[in-house]
């Protein structure tokens, strides 16, 4: 192959490092109005009375707007394909208010201060009410969060709103009960995982304007344009075809853009007043005022013989969906279907239940529910091995299942495609497994241990998510590929460019990625759930093979020559009988557009009734420093069967990024709440995201499986990459101490008071 | 407030609220380079240069850079390409929002610390975050970068 795995920069690489203004904010028009939110500082309340006279008099306020301007319809902002699994539980503002952060009024004017002025000069009392802000108090509280009559769903989700109940269910398979009674040893286990930040360093920005003909057009950093038509013109009242998204470059998402955050504030204004709008997120806001990972509990139980052999998993998930029901009952369905998997029980149970609290709503975030799985499931396997005195790698590969084999727990396909053996085998050799487990490695001051764990994710949703891609030949024998995935960083333009010039035999060179505007670009479900690889991917390489018979056909006519004896090499069209006769591909292209011909073009779509799992192997090696409790990870070593790999550099820097991130979970990252609701840790001085300081130089290889389904073979990369650190750190760290963090973050505290409390010490 | 600041060589004689900051009187002349990342002085995105010297934009006042002269990454292009180059032929820059920021502190190192061993570089750009990339193809772009630059 000579584009599909080579190491090549991206395409938009020289204009990011050289500063040039490609993001939102940098392509707002001057004229903008610079809106701004007046937030709730009450968890839960009702709004009695809302005062904004004086607000309105400040010199250069446009408009304030409060909950009676608004349209009363209820929506999601989750950017899922319709209909949408996630509540519609939302008005744009509403005269109650569910967390500290929650909207109350939006304030557009001239300039900043002018706004900031005018948000001071806002009156609002408010009914309060009693907050739910524990997870584990929210199911029948008596202080019900939505009680509004026009709350609903789709389809059923297992909610029961009356009782803080967002969404239940599960699956299972084989008999438990029976299966537990025959095992050597049960043991059951109960984690926790905090909400985190996804913490992108671009914080939400939106801009908004009506074109000339009135309609509405959205700039804005998403991951999800076609969604963020969808609903906004559902929100506002607005037909479709009244609302155009643009996405420019991203700086970064995680998942966080993939709901719906700044976008309807500057388009109200805009429709409201008729100018330009534009809102950017503090990263106060950012942090307090968006949507996190969903904080969860998770118990497992495992039922296992002596020899290791995995026989039985039951896995229960309580998820914090926070006040808003986004991307709720569906993340928390990964705890258990990317988790259980990855062993070969003779029988499974996966339930759950989401529950509504008046705490900042949770959202997408990489790794969506199966980071949370992975730490619970991956640490109950951890501490069974150490229960069995058995090597947790050995266990691991006693258990997981083949290449070809079913996996009853995941719903999405069988495993049509892994090397996990081959990953936990070679992560082994690069951590030095044989030579450091076990051994106790302590100078008196710190101790060492190394930790394991594996995972697995999914690529796009099975029978659900639907990409397309559009490539088209241009008049001077150049291409032009439309997408509607979105490069938030990761580098899709460039990887489904690699897949282009493979396909159609040409130089990266040759062509250009158009993307994403709603009113040309063709449908994609947007970037998430690991999908645009895999699935963009497939459409890409669909189109152009089309595109190449296309050109082929055209190659004939014009020379006069049968179908079946025309050859395109990607430079031209040529004779398989007679090389003299050929047609390069810039004339062909330009007489395309002379005259009597066809302007080529394809547009092809994809979606898949599988999910091939990427799998991978993480290792740790952490030092504790057994006077304060610190932990730092020395090591970090990662196998990934991402199936082909199609960018090396770029999917090794993906799975660097991961890492980090999932370092940071294990061993940092904590958004707290006082009793009252007010989180506590909301800039980057309070919420440590990892430093360089903090991080050992990753180790990524890859032992690339072929997906059959995939395109050149390929499965995803963007999300699989988070979920090993905090379940393989955790079990260095217990390995290293004896203490077992059963909550993260695995914070220093809690290994001191742990080690003290083993020795029976005071503290404890 | 009336300053006279010098940005990227070119004098900019304007009149400003007295409380403005540098970062907010660099993009409204258009260096679109210098990005907002927190407002807390934590995140290193909006470094640019004063009197050659790394400072944080969005702590900074603009009065302060009164009478001096800044430097942000479009005045330092052609150098700043290189290093682009080499952070691209890695894969460092992802989502390239931190970049900007990056590269300044980058170029800023290497006029004050020749040759630096690699836990040098870490500790002075451990102001610059990237949530991206995990840091390691950055680090091994600037040591790359560096070690080229003093062939």
């Amino acid at each position: 192959m000579n584009t599909v795995n080579q190491p090549i920069p991206k395409i938009d690489a020289q204009a990011l490092t050289t500063g040039k203004g490609v993001y939102t904010d940098d392509l707002a028009p001057a004229n903008c109005l610079i809106v701004k939110v007046l937030r709730s500082p009450h968890a839960f309340a009702k709004i009695k009375s809302i005062k904004t006279d004086a607000a309105l008099k400040v010199n250069g306020i446009e408009c304030v707007l409060t909950y009676a301007d608004m349209p009363k319809i209820r929506y999601t902002l989750a950017g899922q394909s319709y209909p949408e699994p996630s509540p519609y539980d939302r008005y744009i503002l509403e005269d109650i208010v569910r967390y500290v952060g929650d909207p109350v009024a939006i304030v557009a004017g001239r300039d900043e201060r002018t706004v900031d002025k005018a948000l001071k000069m806002i009156r609002v009392k408010y009914e309060l009410l009693p907050p739910v802000i524990d997870f584990e108090q929210a199911l029948d509280n008596p202080s019900v969060i939505h009680p509004e009559a026009d709350y609903f769903n789709n389809f059923p989700i297992g909610g029961d709103v009356k009782r803080n109940l967002l969404a239940s269910g599960g699956h299972s398979g084989g008999d438990l009960d029976a299966v537990f009674s025959s095992c050597d040893i049960v043991q059951e286990e109960t984690y926790y995982t905090k909400a985190n930040a996804q913490a992108m360093m671009e914080t939400f920005r939106t801009y908004t304007y009506l074109d000339h003909n009135s309609r509405l057009t959205v700039v804005t950093s998403t991951q999800v344009p076609f969604h963020c038509r969808r609903q906004i013109a559902r929100a506002l009242g607005l037909p479709k075809s009244a609302v155009r998204v643009i996405k420019p470059r991203i700086g970064g998402g995680f998942g966080a853009k993939q709901t719906l955050v700044s976008e309807m504030f500057p388009a109200v204004v805009t429709m409201r007043t008729g100018r330009p709008a534009k809102i950017v997120y503090t990263r106060q806001e950012t942090f307090a005022a968006s949507n996190s990972r969903h904080q969860m509990r998770v118990t497992v139980k495992v039922g296992a013989m002596k020899d290791g052999t995995i026989r039985a998993l039951d896995v229960y998930a309580l998820s914090n969906a926070g006040a808003y029901g986004e991307h709720a009952s569906t993340t928390v369905g990964l705890v258990g279907s990317k988790s259980i998997a990855l062993y070969t029980p003779e029988a499974y149970r996966f339930h759950y239940d989401v529950v509504y609290t008046n705490t900042m709503a949770g959202g997408a975030f990489r790794g969506y529910g199966a980071t949370q799985g992975c730490f619970a499931v991956e640490s109950a396997i951890n501490q069974l091995a150490d229960r069995l005195g058995l090597d947790p790698a050995e266990i691991r590969l006693k258990n997981i299942p083949k290449q070809g084999a079913a996996m009853p727990a995941y719903l999405d396909g069988p495993l049509s495609s892994s090397r996990l053996d081959e990953c936990i085998r070679r992560g082994m050799e690069m951590i030095g497994w044989k030579e450091k487990f076990g051994i106790c490695r302590s100078d008196g001051k710190t101790a060492r241990g190394v930790g394991m764990a594996i995972t697995m994710q999914g690529s796009g949703i099975a029978n659900i998510d639907t990409c397309a891609a559009t490539i088209r030949l241009n008049d001077n024998g150049f291409y032009t590929l439309f997408i509607g995935a979105t490069d938030m960083g990761t580098g899709c333009d460039t990887i489904l460019a690699q897949m282009a010039a493979e396909t159609l035999h040409c130089p990266m060179e040759r062509i250009t990625v158009d993307g994403v505007d709603t009113d040309h670009s063709p449908f994609d479900k947007g970037s998430y759930a690991s999908g645009t690889t895999y699935l963009t991917g497939m459409a890409v390489v669909k189109a152009c093979t089309e595109l190449c018979e296309k050109i082929r056909r055209q190659g004939a006519l014009k020379l006069g020559i049968s179908l079946s004896q025309a050859a395109f090499d990607g430079d031209q069209v040529v004779s398989t009988l007679d090389p003299a006769q050929a047609i390069g591909l810039e004339p062909l292209a330009q007489q395309l557009v002379v005259g009597d011909g066809e302007w080529l073009q394809v547009t092809a779509t994809h979606s898949s009734p599988v999910s091939p799992p990427p799998l991978m192997a993480g290792f740790a090696d952490v030092e504790v420093d057994l006077g304060t409790g610190k932990v730092r990870v020395l090591d970090y070593a990662a196998v990934v069967d991402c199936g082909t790999v199609i960018n090396p550099n770029l999917a090794t820097v993906q799975a660097q990024g991961g890492i980090a991130q999932g370092i940071g979970m294990a061993l940092y990252e904590d958004i707290q709440y006082n009793p009252q609701g007010k989180m506590l840790n909301d800039s980057f001085m309070q919420y440590k995201i990892p430093s360089r300081l903090d991080l050992p130089d990753i180790r990524v290889e890859f032992a690339p499986s072929y997906e059959p389904s995939g395109p050149f073979g390929a499965k995803s990369i963007g999300e699989v990459v988070i979920n090993t650190p905090s379940p393989a750190i955790a079990s260095a760290i217990f390995q290293a101490t004896g203490v077992i963090c059963r909550s993260l973050p695995a914070t220093p505290e809690h290994i001191l008071l742990g080690m003290a409390k083993k020795q029976g010490g005071a503290g404890a | 407030m009336k300053v006279k600041i010098k940005v990227n060589g070119k004098l900019f004689d304007k009149h400003i609220p007295n409380d403005m900051m540098l970062i907010d009187f660099l993009r409204k002349y258009g260096f679109y380079s210098v990005k907002r990342g927190c407002e807390s002085s934590n995140c290193g995105l909006c470094t640019v240069w004063v009197d050659q010297k790394p400072v944080l934009s969005c702590s900074y006042p603009a009065a302060r850079a009164d009478g001096h002269e800044v430097t942000t990454l479009e005045g330092v292009l052609p150098e700043a390409e290189v290093f682009g180059r080499v952070m691209a032929s890695m894969g460092a820059e992802q989502c390239g929002f931190c970049s900007p920021g990056f590269v300044m502190a980058v170029l800023a190192l290497k006029r004050e610390i020749p040759n630096p061993t690699e836990e040098q570089a870490r500790e002075y750009l451990a102001g610059n975050l990237c949530r991206c990339s995990g840091y390691a193809s950055q680090m091994k772009a600037v040591m790359q970068y560096l070690k080229e630059g003093y062939q």
